[in-house]
C-alpha cells in the first residue's frame, strides 16, 4: 500500500465513529438507470450495507429523483416528483444510492424546492439530513474499513462530479478499493474532470460532450489501467460508451460492483459470453 | 435599448458556433495548453496561501456588503471624485455610454485613444463608436492589439487573443506591421513582444486621451484600481491629457483594506500570481506640483440592466471580479473556446450574465450547455453559486415556453410517467426487456433509434438479461 494512503487510512479510522452493532434500516435509492440499465449494481449496493450490518428494504413506490426535469428547469414537475421520493423514503434511518449525482439531488436540492411550503420543507429536511452516496455512507457513517472481495486488474477511478463537489467523495472508494486483492490503482491525470455527461446534457449538445468525452478516454486509456471504476452509471455509460466507439479494450464497472466481489461479471456494455448473468446474489 | 448600442452578438448561433469551434485546430491547440495552464497554476497558489479559503468567504462578503449598500457607495465614491476635481457620468445605457465617452473626446479635439483591456467597452462596442467619430482607439494590451488588428472579438476576458497560436499571431504582425518596415516574419515569442513595443509605444506618446477600464472603484478614497501584467494601463492613464475611467456599477467597494483582500484573490483565481505585475490607482487628476498625469480626469459608471438584477435570485452574479477562473476551469469552454459563447462574456460567467444584458431569446442556449459539474464554482473567488444562476434561467426560459419543443414534449411525457410507478414499472420493464434482448449478441448498441443523440458518438450499453432492479428484487425478497 502507498503511504500516503495508509496515512490518510489511519487518520480516516481515527476519526470515523465505531460501526454500531445494531443494524441500520436503511432504504436503497436504486436509482433509474440502475434499474433499468444495470441492476447489479444495486444488489451490489445491497450486499455492502447488509455485510455493514444494515438492513435494507427497497421502498416500491420509488421512481426517479427528479433530475431531468430540475435540470431543464421544469419546477413544478420536479416538485411533484420530490413529493413521491419523499413519500415512498420516509421513515428510514438512512436513504442511499449508489449514485452521487440522485445522492447530492436528495440531501442538496430537495429542501429548496419547497421555499414556499413549511411543512413540505421540513420533510424535504428530514430526508436531505438522511441522504447519502453509497461510498460516502460506506466509510464516513458505518466506518467501513475494509471489504473482503478480489479483483485482478489495474483499475483508474473517475470521481463523478456531484459526488466529488456536492458531497466530498474523493477519498472514500479509494481507500475501500486499497483493500481489494489483486488489485491495483493507476489514477488518471485529470479524473476530476467532467466527462461529459450530464443528463440530458449529452444528448442537447452532442458534439461538446463528445469532446468532452473523448479527452476524457484519452486520459483514461493513458493511465494504463485496464479497467474504469466510477460511483455513477450515467457516467460509466458515457465513457464505456465513448471507449467501446474507439475500440478500446478497457472494462467498465461501477466500483460498488468490484467491492462487493462482483467484478466477474461481464462489464458494462459487453456481452455475457460466460452465462454469468444467470443471476447475481 | 436597440442591439446595435451593443456589441453585436452570434449567441443566437450557439450551435453553429460550437461546430465551427471543434473544427478548428488553431483553436483546439490553443485550448488544450489553457486547460492544463490556468487551473495547475492557479491550484498551486491556493495551496501557497493557507488562509486562502478564508480569503475567498472574506471576498464574498465584501462584495456582498458593497451591493447591498450599492447606492449608497456609489455616492461616496462620486463625492469623492469630484472634491479631488475630477467628473462622474452616469450612463444608464450602452447608448448613454458611447455618448459620453464620444463628446468627451470631441472636447478634447482627440485622434486617438490609447485604451487598456476593458471587457465593458467591449460591451458597449465603444471602438465601433469611436471610430464612426473618426477617432482612432488604440488597444494598447498586447492581447487586445492583436484581436483588434485582426478585427476579431475577445475570446477570454483576462487573456483576450489565448484562442490563437504564435504562428497566427506571427502572420497578423507581418502583414500589418510590413508597412511599418517590419517586413521578417518572426517567431520568437519575444521578438513578437519586442514589435508590438515598438509599434505601440509611438502611438502612446501621441494619444490624446487614455481610456482604461477597473477592476474596483474605491468609495472610501475616490480612486479607480486597475491591475494589469504589462503595464500598459499606466502609459495609458498618465501620457495623455484626459484619462476616462469606464467601469460598471458592481465594481464599488468599500476601502482600500477591501481592496487588498480582493486583489489577492484575483490575481491566484486569474493566473496563479500572487499579485499582478501592476496594480495601479487612480485618484483624480494632476494635482498641482505634480509632475505627471493626466489634467482631466472622468469615471463613466455604466448600468446596462445591471441594477435591475439587484435584489433578484440572479443578485450573486454582480460579485464577479473578473478573474476568468470559471472559464479556465470550465470543460465546455476547454471544448469550445469564447467565441463560441457569441458575446462580450463567454463561460459561466457569460451563461449567467449575457442572457441578463442581451436579453435570453437572443442567449438561450449559454445557461443550458453545462452539464452542471461545478468545477466553476468550486474555484469562483467570490463563491458564485454558478450552476444554480445557470438552472434559474433554464427556469424562467422554461416558465416562458423558449425551451425547445422537443425538449418540452419529450419533459412532458417523461413526467407523465414517472408520476405513476405502476406504469413507470411497466414501461421500464418492456423497455429493459426488448434493449437486453436485441442487444445481447453485441452487448451494446451502435445505433438505435430515438437515442442518435446518443449513438452518433458513442454506443449505448445494453442492460443484461433477468429484468429491471425491482423485477428481480421483487422475486427474490417478495
Amino acid at each position: 500500500m502507498h503511504p500516503i494512503f495508509a496515512t490518510a487510512i489511519l487518520a480516516a479510522v481515527s476519526q470515523s465513529p465505531s460501526p454500531t452493532s445494531r443494524p441500520r434500516r436503511v432504504a436503497l435509492f436504486v436509482t433509474c438507470l440502475v434499474d433499468l440499465f444495470r441492476p447489479s449494481i444495486g444488489f451490489a449496493a445491497v450486499k455492502l450495507l447488509e455485510e455493514a450490518g444494515c438492513t435494507v428494504e427497497v421502498p416500491p413506490l420509488q421512481v426517479c429523483c427528479g433530475q431531468p426535469a430540475y435540470n431543464s428547469g421544469d419546477r413544478a414537475t420536479t416538485r411533484a416528483i420530490a413529493a413521491q421520493v419523499i413519500d415512498a423514503f420516509e421513515g428510514y434511518d438512512a436513504v442511499v444510492a449508489p449514485s452521487g449525482s440522485c445522492g447530492g439531488m436528495l440531501s442538496h436540492h430537495y429542501p429548496g424546492l419547497f421555499d414556499d411550503d413549511p411543512a413540505m420543507k421540513a420533510r424535504a429536511e428530514r430526508l436531505a439530513g438522511r441522504s447519502y452516496e453509497l461510498m460516502a455512507f460506506l466509510v464516513d457513517v458505518l466506518g467501513v474499513k475494509k471489504v473482503s472481495a478480489r479483483y485482478d486488474g489495474t483499475v483508474t477511478y473517475h470521481d463523478s462530479c456531484s459526488g466529488l463537489r456536492e458531497l466530498g467523495v474523493k477519498e472514500q472508494p479509494r481507500w475501500l478499493l486499497e483493500t481489494v486483492q489483486g488489485l491495483s490503482v493507476h489514477e488518471m491525470k485529470t479524473p476530476e474532470v467532467c466527462c461529459g455527461f450530464g443528463g440530458t446534457f449529452c444528448v442537447k449538445y452532442p458534439e461538446i460532450s463528445n469532446a468532452m468525452v473523448g479527452e476524457k478516454s484519452a486520459d483514461i486509456a493513458a493511465s494504463g489501467a485496464d479497467t474504469l471504476l466510477a460511483g455513477d452509471l450515467g457516467c460509466l455509460m458515457n465513457m464505456a460508451g465513448k471507449l467501446q466507439r474507439e475500440g478500446s479494450a478497457i472494462r467498465v464497472r461501477h466500483v460498488a460492483e468490484v467491492l462487493a466481489g462482483m467484478g466477474d461479471l461481464p462489464p458494462i456494455g459487453e456481452p455475457d459470453r460466460d452465462g454469468k448473468w444467470g443471476g447475481p446474489s | 435599448m436597440g442591439r446595435a448600442q451593443l456589441m453585436e452578438s452570434t449567441a443566437r448561433d450557439f450551435n453553429d458556433n460550437v461546430d465551427h469551434a471543434l473544427a478548428d485546430p488553431n483553436l483546439q491547440d490553443s485550448l488544450a495548453k489553457l486547460k492544463v495552464g490556468f487551473s495547475e497554476r492557479r491550484r498551486q497558489a491556493a495551496e501557497r496561501l493557507p488562509e486562502f479559503e478564508v480569503l475567498r468567504d472574506r471576498a464574498r462578503d465584501i462584495k456582498n456588503h458593497a451591493l447591498a449598500n450599492l447606492d449608497f457607495y456609489l455616492e461616496e465614491f462620486e463625492r469623492k471624485v469630484l472634491a479631488l476635481g475630477g467628473h462622474v457620468h452616469w450612463a444608464p445605457t450602452a447608448a448613454d455610454a458611447r455618448r459620453i465617452i464620444g463628446e468627451l473626446c470631441q472636447s478634447m479635439g482627440a485622434r486617438t485613444v490609447a485604451k487598456s483591456k476593458s471587457m465593458v467597452a467591449e460591451e458597449i462596442a465603444l471602438n465601433e463608436h469611436l471610430e464612426e467619430l473618426g477617432i482612432a482607439p488604440i488597444e494598447t494590451d498586447l492581447g487586445e492589439y492583436i484581436i483588434q488588428l485582426r478585427r476579431e472579438p475577445p475570446s477570454h476576458i483576462i487573456a483576450p487573443a489565448v484562442h490563437l497560436t504564435k504562428d497566427q499571431v506571427a502572420d497578423t504582425f507581418l502583414e500589418h506591421h510590413a508597412k511599418l518596415g517590419f517586413t521578417k516574419r518572426l517567431t520568437e515569442r519575444n521578438d513578437l513582444v519586442a514589435e508590438a513595443r515598438h509599434v505601440l509605444r509611438q502611438k502612446f506618446l501621441d494619444a490624446d486621451v487614455g481610456l482604461t477600464g477597473a477592476n474596483f472603484l474605491v468609495a472610501e478614497t475616490g480612486s479607480s484600481m486597475l491591475v494589469t501584467n504589462e503595464g500598459n494601463a499606466d502609459l495609458s492613464n498618465t501620457l495623455p491629457r484626459m484619462h476616462i475611467v469606464l467601469a460598471s456599477i458592481e465594481k464599488v467597494i468599500p476601502t482600500l483594506e477591501d481592496a487588498a483582500v480582493l486583489l489577492r484573490v484575483l490575481a491566484r483565481s486569474a493566473t496563479g500570481q500572487e499579485s499582478s505585475a501592476y496594480t495601479t490607482l487612480n485618484t483624480g487628476p494632476k494635482r498641482p506640483g505634480d509632475l505627471d498625469g493626466p489634467e482631466h480626469y472622468h469615471v463613466v459608471i455604466l448600468d446596462n440592466g445591471r441594477s435591475a438584477v439587484l435584489g433578484t435570485e440572479m443578485q450573486e452574479i454582480l460579485r464577479c471580479i473578473r478573474c476568468g477562473a470559471c472559464m479556465n476551469h470550465c470543460p465546455v469552454y476547454g471544448a469550445i473556446g469564447g467565441h463560441a459563447y457569441g458575446w462580450v462574456y463567454p463561460g459561466p460567467l457569460g451563461a449567467v450574465l449575457t442572457p441578463q444584458l442581451i436579453g435570453v431569446e437572443e442567449a438561450g442556449n449559454l445557461p443550458n450547455a453545462s452539464t452542471f459539474c461545478g468545477r466553476c464554482e468550486s474555484v469562483c473567488p467570490v463563491r458564485i453559486p454558478l450552476p444554480k444562476l445557470m438552472r434559474h434561467w433554464r427556469e424562467r426560459e422554461f416558465e416562458r415556453h423558449l425551451t425547445p419543443t422537443a425538449v418540452r414534449q419529450g419533459l412532458a411525457l417523461w413526467s407523465f410517467v414517472a408520476r405513476r410507478p405502476a406504469l413507470y414499472r411497466r414501461l421500464t420493464g418492456l423497455t429493459n426487456r426488448v434493449l437486453a434482448l436485441f442487444g445481447r449478441a453485441e452487448g451494446r448498441y451502435r445505433a438505435l433509434p430515438l437515442a442518435g443523440g446518443w449513438t452518433r458518438f458513442r454506443d449505448l450499453p445494453a442492460p443484461p438479461a433477468g429484468g429491471t432492479f425491482h423485477a428481480q428484487w421483487k422475486k427474490r425478497r417478495p
